[in-house]
């Protein structure tokens, strides 16, 4: 999407070199760049964006690069959009996904939104991924370069309307060529490590969050195996997700996952391996990048972040997978993808 | 470019920046010194403090010098409020809702240390409102803070009647006025025949950033916040910084030659702010505006939010504000406006016009021109929706 003709660009910089990088290359190409840090969270963190030395940070590379730098603090919209149904998906039980929110109501919501307001054409993310024109000029969302930080899964949920004024540099190149890029530029951000938690979380410390505020997570239930017969206790849904072996507090021969989570009787089911499989997973909210594709159509399945993807059809809400598949946590995004090409996502649920 | 910033901070004046080279460039004494040249830094160090001291209408042994206004509300609040403690006066701390941060961090402090620290409530104009201030003074309050002028909307505070309901309900109480945002308005030797401790600085008056003072007059006394080598009374150690208490000296006395002329200039670009303002729709001003300051405008434009106005007059050219920041830059809703019953979704589209000594007629007229478009940019683009919370 560069070099075509000269736009005006809103660049989301978290403070990180990926962000950083972005508003270097598309200043580089010509365009009418300017940066903007958000200010989602005012509670305590360590971990990611918000703290008043990524927004630093930020500013000092926006005025490293030569061009302006705002902050804009939508902790509201991010509290309604993203904490409040992230501690809503734990108290049901299921494991939610607060970045993909974030992008979806955030970063290509409410900002996107604000950016058209106020007359860019386009808002541009660290993110790696790309987005390109295929034929017919439809608007493709692809895996980025970097096979090892592809992050098209947390952006499966945009559409083509909001594809059309994102843009995503760095989706282009490698993260070595990022850092090195950065470095070359003397930018500040070169060598800053990533941030892998979740922003407004501090690290290790999910559970007393959702304690919080959502108090019944951490109220003591049964642990039962797969016939319903109670073989243990343990101290809050909020601590399990299906597929952990983890602290399931029973002493057993064979290794032991959780299968399921039962946040209205506060039930923790566990089981073996085998039990863990399964041959489709149910969906809700299911997007779409462009078209639904044909009933039945062949798909590469991806139900985390960086994980694998599995080949399987997409039937109805329902995706089937070619061989059993490990459970996937109810609240997880499952993405569709056609290659390297993101076909649309939905939502795992407990059915 | 049009700066109506001036309540953040203010371009130092040329005579004030004349003043301070001969002590920047050469006055190298420390004034605590014994040598000829030290003594001569001395000599002006207190030649400035009598000029700091006529201004502010207090004897020269009475002023404090600080590195600003935040320190001397500190040494103000923290500091007369522990001492009286110690003597065993009492422990009740009353603080308006809308002081300065300085001013509620110190309370908040005290409050931790064991203090009682009450809040007096203001009305939608800003004043606080005496009866009610009364009924929170007792016996034992020993201290009483309220702001001279409020730093967001300029709301001027009858300081005469805080003094005699504080002086009724609380007589061992000491009062303190945080003159910061007065110090460009208004003569301050009034507040200095009513209040014993009086916080001032030198960047809002064209001065510069680092200087200002905390006027300590019987019967107030304070306990340090700094201590070292026993400068000021022993009250602030630390060497003094000679070019900036005459910078700071000079800035307070342009300021106090000009008033006369400069507030009713001010009063007048600042009506024709408002009225321009006033002509875009659905605008609320802020406050009273009899009973504001010169020059601040303060209120809400209706449809817009106040980060989204200021992008586009900062891409414009022209600075301004919202009411408060957060040490990151991001806009917060004003405890001010909060204060004075401004809705929160009101408070996010409210806006602070502050004008001061480099404001033009044109400055004011390049300002509507850009708010203007601005306001018609964004109200066109949508109707601003935020998700309920």
């Amino acid at each position: 999407m560069s070099g075509a003709r000269a736009e005006r660009v809103l660049v989301a910089m978290s403070g990180g070199v990926d962000s950083s990088v972005a508003a270097a290359m598309l200043r580089d190409d010509g365009h009418d760049v300017a940066g903007v840090t958000l200010r989602l969270w005012g509670g305590e963190s360590d971990s990611g964006c918000c703290s008043v030395s990524d927004v630093e940070d930020a500013r000092r590379v926006a005025a490293q690069l030569g061009i302006p730098h705002h902050v804009f603090n939508l902790a509201d919209d991010f509290e309604a959009a993203v904490v409040g149904p992230y501690v809503e998906s734990y108290a049901a039980g299921e494991t939610p996904n607060p970045c993909v929110e974030c992008n979806r109501a955030i970063k290509f919501g409410r900002l996107l939104e604000r950016a058209v307001a106020l007359g860019f054409d386009a808002v541009a993310t660290g993110h790696h991924a790309r987005v390109e024109a295929g034929p017919e000029g439809r608007l493709r969302l692809l895996r980025g370069a970097d096979p090892a930080k592809d992050q098209s899964y947390v952006l499966a949920v945009l559409g083509r309307h909001e594809l059309a004024r994102t843009r995503l540099p760095v989706g282009r190149i490698t993260k070595a060529e990022v850092r090195a890029r950065a470095a070359a530029l003397g930018l500040r951000t070169a060598a800053k490590p990533e941030s892998m938690d979740v922003c407004f979380v501090e690290r290790g410390r999910r559970v007393e969050f959702l304690a919080g505020r959502a108090p019944a997570t951490v109220a003591p239930g049964p642990v039962v195996d797969r016939a319903g017969r109670r073989v243990g206790s343990h101290r809050g849904v909020a601590r399990f997700t299906v597929g952990q072996r983890r602290g399931v507090g029973v002493a057993a021969g064979e290794r032991r996952y959780v299968v399921d989570v039962d946040a209205a009787t506060a039930t923790v089911t566990i089981g073996g391996h085998d039990d863990l499989l399964c041959d489709s997973v149910a969906l809700r909210s299911l997007t779409f990048v462009d078209e639904p594709p044909p009933p039945g159509a062949r798909i590469a399945v991806q139900s985390r972040a960086h994980g694998a993807a599995a080949p399987g059809r997409l039937v109805g809400d329902r995706v089937h997978f070619d061989q059993p598949q490990v459970r996937v946590a109810p609240g997880q995004l499952v993405v569709f993808y056609d290659g390297d090409e993101v076909i649309g996502s939905g939502t795992a649920t407990r059915a | 470019m049009a700066y109506l910033d001036h309540a953040a901070t203010t371009p130092l004046r040329p005579e004030v920046v004349d003043a301070m080279l001969p002590f920047l460039t050469g006055g190298h004494g420390n004034p605590s010194g014994g040598h000829r040249v030290a003594q001569r830094a001395k000599v002006a160090l207190e030649e400035a403090r009598e000029r700091i001291a006529a201004v502010l209408g207090c004897a020269p042994g009475e002023v404090v010098l600080t590195s600003g206004g935040t320190e001397a509300d500190n040494l103000a609040v923290k500091g007369a409020a522990r001492a009286a403690r110690d003597a065993g006066i009492g422990d009740g701390v009353v603080v308006s809702a809308i002081e300065h941060k300085a001013v509620l961090a110190s309370a908040e402090r005290l409050r931790t240390e064991g203090f009682r620290v009450g809040y007096a409530p203001v009305g939608p104009d800003g004043i606080v409102d005496t009866d009610r201030l009364a009924g929170r003074l007792d016996e034992d309050t020993v201290l009483v803070s309220v702001m001279l002028v409020n730093n967001e909307v300029g709301a001027v505070q009858d300081l005469d009647a805080v003094a005699a309901v504080v002086r009724e309900h609380a007589p061992r109480a000491l009062l303190h006025t945080d003159a910061v945002q007065a110090a460009p308005w208004l003569d301050l030797r009034g507040a200095a025949a009513v209040a014993p401790l009086i916080s001032v600085t030198g960047h809002k008056i064209g001065g510069p950033v680092g200087t200002g003072a905390l006027v300590v007059r019987p019967p107030a006394t304070v306990r340090p916040e700094i201590e070292g080598g026993g400068q000021e009374r022993g009250l602030r150690g630390g060497t003094n910084d000679v070019a900036g208490a005459v910078g700071f000296a000079t800035a307070l006395e342009l300021t106090a030659a000009r008033r006369d002329a400069e507030g009713p200039r001010l009063a007048g670009l600042r009506d024709r702010l408002a009225a321009g303002l006033a002509a875009l729709g659905g605008v609320e001003r802020h406050g009273d505006p009899a009973r504001t300051v010169p020059g601040i405008w303060n209120g809400r434009i209706g449809g817009v939010e106040s980060e989204e106005l200021l992008f586009l007059l900062d891409a414009a050219g022209v600075q301004a504000a919202a009411g408060a920041s957060c040490s990151s830059g991001a806009a917060e809703a004003s405890h001010v406006l909060s204060a004075m019953g401004v809705e929160r979704g009101a408070a996010l589209e409210s806006v602070r016009l502050s004008l001061g000594h480099t404001t033009t007629d044109a400055d004011v007229d390049e300002a509507l021109g850009v708010i203007a478009a601005a306001v018609e940019r964004l109200r066109e683009a949508r109707k601003p929706v935020r998700p309920a919370s």
